[in-house]
Order: C-alpha cells, then structure tokens, then sequence
C-alpha cells in the first residue's frame, strides 16, 4: 500500500492556492493549522506562521472559511488542526459541526491528551514517551488514523530522523487494532527523513519544512512535496 | 511552630484535577507520564515523614522560617495592619518556600536538570538558589522586557549559576517565558524537572505550589491568634498567577467569619475581566478575546503581569469565597512610597497592590501577605516617579 503524505499549511489569504499545489504535488491529506497565540507543541517556523496568520485576522471564522475554499479546491481530507483554547472559545460541537459543513474531516487537537474530552472525536497523538495503556486507549478511540509524534519535543525540521519512531511504530502496531493506519510527523523535513518514516509508517505528516517552502510560493511547494512523494513511493 | 507542608483542608481538585470545572492538564500527550510520574511523586513526598522532615529543615535553617508578623504603627493607624514578612524569607520573597519544596521533590524523581520560567525574577532567584545549593543544573527562562525591568535579579541568578535564556517572542515577558519553559520540558522531560513559580500549569502543579505555600497562612493564623487573641477580620493578597494568596489563603478558608481579599493589577485582572480559556496547560479564567487568543496584559510590577491565573482562584470566585479586587500601578507605587516612608520597609510592587487594598476595604483587623521585598523595584519605581535626574 502506498504510503500517506501529509502536508500541513497555515490558514492565511494565500493557503487555498497552496494547498490545490501541494495535492497536486502528491500530499494525500492536508492539515489546516488554526493559529493560537500560545502553540506549547510548535516550533520556532509553525509559531511565526502563526503570529504573522493571527496578523493577518486569521480568527476561527476567517481559518472555517479558508477551510472551504480549500475545499472547492481539492478533494483529498482535510484535517483542521486546531488548539484547545479555540475550541474552549467557539464551543467544541459547534466547530466540529462547522467544520463538518466546510469540508473538513477528522480534527486534531494536540495539547488534548487522550483521557480529557473523550466525548470529543478527534485524530489522538501518542508520543515516545506514551505508556502501553495510554497507546491503546488511543489507537482504540482515534478517528481514522494514529498520530505518532516520532520525539519528545516540538514541531520543526531536525538534521536526523528521530530514532525513538521506530520503537513507538513496533509498540502501536502491536496495541492498536490491526487495520489502524500509524501516520509519523515531527521533525520530518527531508525525502530521505520521509523515505525512512514510511519505511515504518503508514503515512508521513511533513509541517515545518512545507511552510518554509511555501514562503517561495506554490510552484516552489508543489515542487517539495513532488520530492517526498517520490521518496515516500520508493518504499516497498 | 509546625512548617510541613500540609493544609488544614485537602484541595478541592477532583480527581481528574479540576477545581469546579477549571484546571486539568491540556498539554501535550509526551507530557502526560511525567505529569503522572510527578503526581504519584507528590503523593508519595506528602504520605513520607522524611520529606515533611527535609524540608522543615530546609525552610528554616535555609529560609529563614517562620517569618515575622509585623504590626504597622505609621502605615494606617486607624486600622490595626499585620504584615506577614515573606519578604524577609531568604532570597526576598515567597517564591523560595515552593522552589525548595519542589527541588525536594525534583530530587526524589531522580531529576538532574531544572527549567524554570520567570516574570519579576523572585522566582528565578529562588530555583537558582536551590539548584546551586543542591548542585543541580539550572536553566531559567525570561522575557527580555523583564529581563531590562528586573535587572539585579537577572544578575543574582547568573551569579547564582544559573542559565538565563532570553525570550523574545510575543509580549517578551512571563507568558512567553512560561511557554518556553514548558516548550523545553517536552523536549527534555526524560531528564529534567519543571520548577513552575506559580499554582497555574497542569495538574497536580496548581496543587504542589498551593501546599508549599499554604506555610504562609499556617503561620499567620497562628501568629495572629497568639498576638491577638483572635483570627483576623480580613486576608489580603495580591494576585499574579496566585501563590502567595493561595497560599496565605489556604490555611483560613474554613473560616468564614474570615474575609478574604485577593488583589489583581488593574491591567491584569484575570479574574476580574477575564474569560475562560486555556492558557499553559489548565482551564481558567485568562485574558483572552472572544475567539480564545490570549491577551496582553499590562503592569507596573512584574510579577502581576500574566494574562492567566490558577484555576483555584477561578473556582474561589466563582464559589464567593474570596472577593478579587484590583489596584492600578498609580495605587500601587502610592501605597510602595507610603509603606516605605511609614514603616521602613520597602514592599515589591507585587505586594504594594495588596497593601493599596488594605487601605480601603471595610475591616480593621488586617493580615497583609508582604510577598517580597522592593530592592528589584527600585530602578522602575525611581522612573515611575520621575525622581532621576
């Protein structure tokens, strides 16, 4: 089966026209950052994405909206990736039914730990430092696929795939239910990173580097992301 | 006189950490087993004699405890004012009862590393002094605009051996050094203990420091009653985060013929203006707009300015049990020069919004948590009052 690529973009003016590239540069899933002042999981690269989308008046309303034009855009899932202060302030139910209704799918909430709002469906993260119980509580409650967050640590490009993903992939793989896709993301910046990832993984999530990218435009990303999916496409 | 960490009630946290509806651990999942490891560590400390032993030891042969209540005789001689002088506490101020509490602690978990945020400073000084007296490895997160306001403390914690690390993102001050601080947890939670200055943050944190501060109100209330004869008619505490009030509070809460007056900068009043948001990893009443961004929030002292606030505060509003009242920076520096010149002693402007309060509430017989001593001030207050020539 060919492995999942996964892009993640900032909402912003811009992101719609970004996001039709990078799916035609083969991402398989977009994921739709909603920016909060205060990203505990981000990085230095996602952080000032977000700092410069808030500037620009990226409000929930506004990333909900850029969420549909997306949607007449491309046709792959779309997963809003959105923090838990802006669910507190727009009402859980009511960003999900909204972002049902602009073409979202499955949403992720990652500073939302597995045990808190179980009755919130949502994409559950699991980390390096996860225990076997928490592994499978999540495998068993996620919607769609599993988050392997491949460090301890945030969002961002690092020199070396991280080598606490493999043991986290073998751990999920043996707790979750045997159909359950293991998508890898942090630290994945690289086509040899992604080429590696996959070799464990069911899909690659690649955020930071495809934002950096996409500072030179849509061509320039589509270009990116043409050159995971060819490292991601090597794995047998 | 009895110093153990332990309060007179047991903390209203439910079991999945929430304080009416506020707390909780919103963080990511990488740090849920430290959470869990740190809870289990925090229960274990509390049921072992040996750690209520350590650090009564540590609290007054290091400390310094019990500190002093002092009775003003100039500051307002139509009221009878109590001083409870954490500001005499080693270091200046409150902030060294919790930092020592939780390096014991960080000790018995086997940490070798400790990551600390801090505003004023108070709080960076103390866990530099107690990483230097243990030999541990100290990293202390800082806004550069706190850094320029608070520059001896910068200096101390640097002599003291510790790592300060600049944080210029945002508002460059103790929101963005907090975010930082737990930003470096994630990445070396394996190694190293996060020493929060403040009862916010993931459960148990807003748990720990209450109990470690709950040391203040245990001896007011004793001292009051042996000086008196009687408890207090009023508590009064200035409210950043919420330390030194959770803790002067904790001990009184079961007395209801107590009032109890938590004080907020006018600029910072989370629970006076504030919404309910989540802001570093808990649920409570944050300045924050309608979409849940957090807001700036704008003080004269330091250690006030944090647009978030510990969710047993928020609950302790809610519930009515503690009335929440806010001091402007003009109020404050009045009250910092009145305290200085009427009593010889120079309060941190974090403290000087309680003593504005003390001034005007309706009871007569006060106890004011003085929280820190004003020597870190003086440069900003000198500005203030446009004293320099």
């Amino acid at each position: 089966m060919r492995g999942k690529l996964v892009i993640f973009l900032m909402s912003g003016s811009r992101t719609p026209e970004l996001a039709e590239a990078a799916v035609q540069g083969g991402a398989d899933l977009i994921e739709l950052g909603f920016p909060f002042s205060d990203p505990l999981a981000d990085g230095p690269v996602i952080r000032h994405a977000a700092e410069n989308a808030l500037a620009e008046g990226m409000r929930t309303k506004a990333c909900l909206q850029c969420l549909a034009e997306i949607r007449a855009r491309v046709q792959v899932p779309l997963v809003p990736f959105v923090y838990s202060a802006l669910l507190e302030a727009y009402g859980h139910e009511r960003f999900v039914a909204d972002a049902h209704a602009a073409g979202g799918g499955a949403i992720l909430v990652p500073d939302l730990p597995v045990d808190s709002l179980p009755e919130l469906r949502r994409i559950q993260l699991v980390a390096p430092t996860s225990t076997d119980e928490r592994i499978k509580l999540a495998a068993d409650s996620t919607d769609g696929w599993l988050y392997l967050v491949t460090l301890t640590g945030t969002t961002g490009a690092r020199k070396e795939l991280s080598s606490a993903l493999a043991g986290l992939a073998e751990r999920a793989r043996r707790l979750a239910p045997p159909e359950l896709p293991l998508y890898a993301g942090f630290g994945i910046s690289t086509p040899e990173q992604a080429r590696a990832a996959a070799e464990v993984a069911d899909g690659v999530i690649v955020g930071s580097r495809a934002i950096e990218v996409a500072e030179n435009g849509a061509e320039a990303l589509r270009r990116y992301v043409s050159s995971l999916r060819i490292a991601i496409d090597e794995v047998k | 006189m009895p110093t153990t960490p332990a309060a007179k009630t047991n903390p209203p946290a439910d079991d999945r950490g929430l304080y009416g509806g506020y707390g909780g651990r919103y963080v990511p999942e990488t740090l849920i087993p430290a959470l869990e490891e740190l809870e289990a560590g925090w229960r274990a400390a509390l049921a072992d004699p040996d750690f209520a032993s350590e650090l009564n030891e540590l609290l007054t042969n290091f400390g310094g405890r019990p500190t002093p209540l002092t009775l003003t005789e100039r500051f307002c001689p139509s009221k009878r004012i109590y001083l409870k002088r954490e500001d005499l506490l080693h270091t200046g101020a409150h902030k060294l009862n919790n930092a020592l509490g939780q390096i014991v602690l960080a000790r018995r978990l086997g940490k070798k590393r400790i990551v600390a945020e801090t505003g004023a400073g108070q709080h960076g000084v103390a866990t530099a002094t107690v990483c230097a007296r243990f030999g541990l490895d100290c990293v202390v997160y800082m806004g550069v605009e706190d850094m320029r306001r608070q520059r001896p403390n910068v200096e101390r914690m640097e002599l003291l051996g510790a790592e300060v690390r600049p944080v210029e993102i945002g508002t460059k001050t103790l929101k963005e050094a907090t975010s930082e601080a737990i930003r470096d947890w994630i990445t070396n939670v394996e190694t190293t203990h996060y020493l929060i200055g403040s009862c916010v943050g993931p459960y148990p944190y807003p748990e720990i420091v209450r109990e470690l501060q709950s040391v203040i109100g245990r001896e007011s209330r004793e001292q009051i009653l042996a000086r008196e004869g009687r408890l207090p008619e009023a508590v009064i505490a200035c409210v950043g985060g919420g330390s030194n009030s959770i803790g002067m509070f904790a001990d009184f809460l079961d007395d209801a013929e107590v009032k109890l007056y938590g004080v907020e900068a006018a600029g910072a009043a989370s629970l006076n203006s504030g919404r309910v948001a989540v802001l570093h990893g808990a649920r409570s009443l944050v300045l924050a707009d309608e979409d849940g961004q957090i807001a700036d929030a704008f003080s004269i002292s330091a250690g006030l300015d944090y647009p978030g606030v510990g969710p047993e505060h928020a609950a302790l509003r809610d519930s009515g049990r503690v009335s929440y009242l806010t001091c402007s920076d003009d109020e404050a520096l009045a009250s910092f020069e009145r305290l200085t010149k009427t009593e010889g002693i120079i309060p941190a402007l974090e403290s000087s919004h309680a003593l504005a309060r003390a001034l005007d509430i309706d009871e007569s017989l006060v106890v004011v948590c003085l929280s820190g001593r004003g020597d870190k001030d003086l440069d900003e207050v000198l500005e203030q009052l446009g004293r320099r020539s």
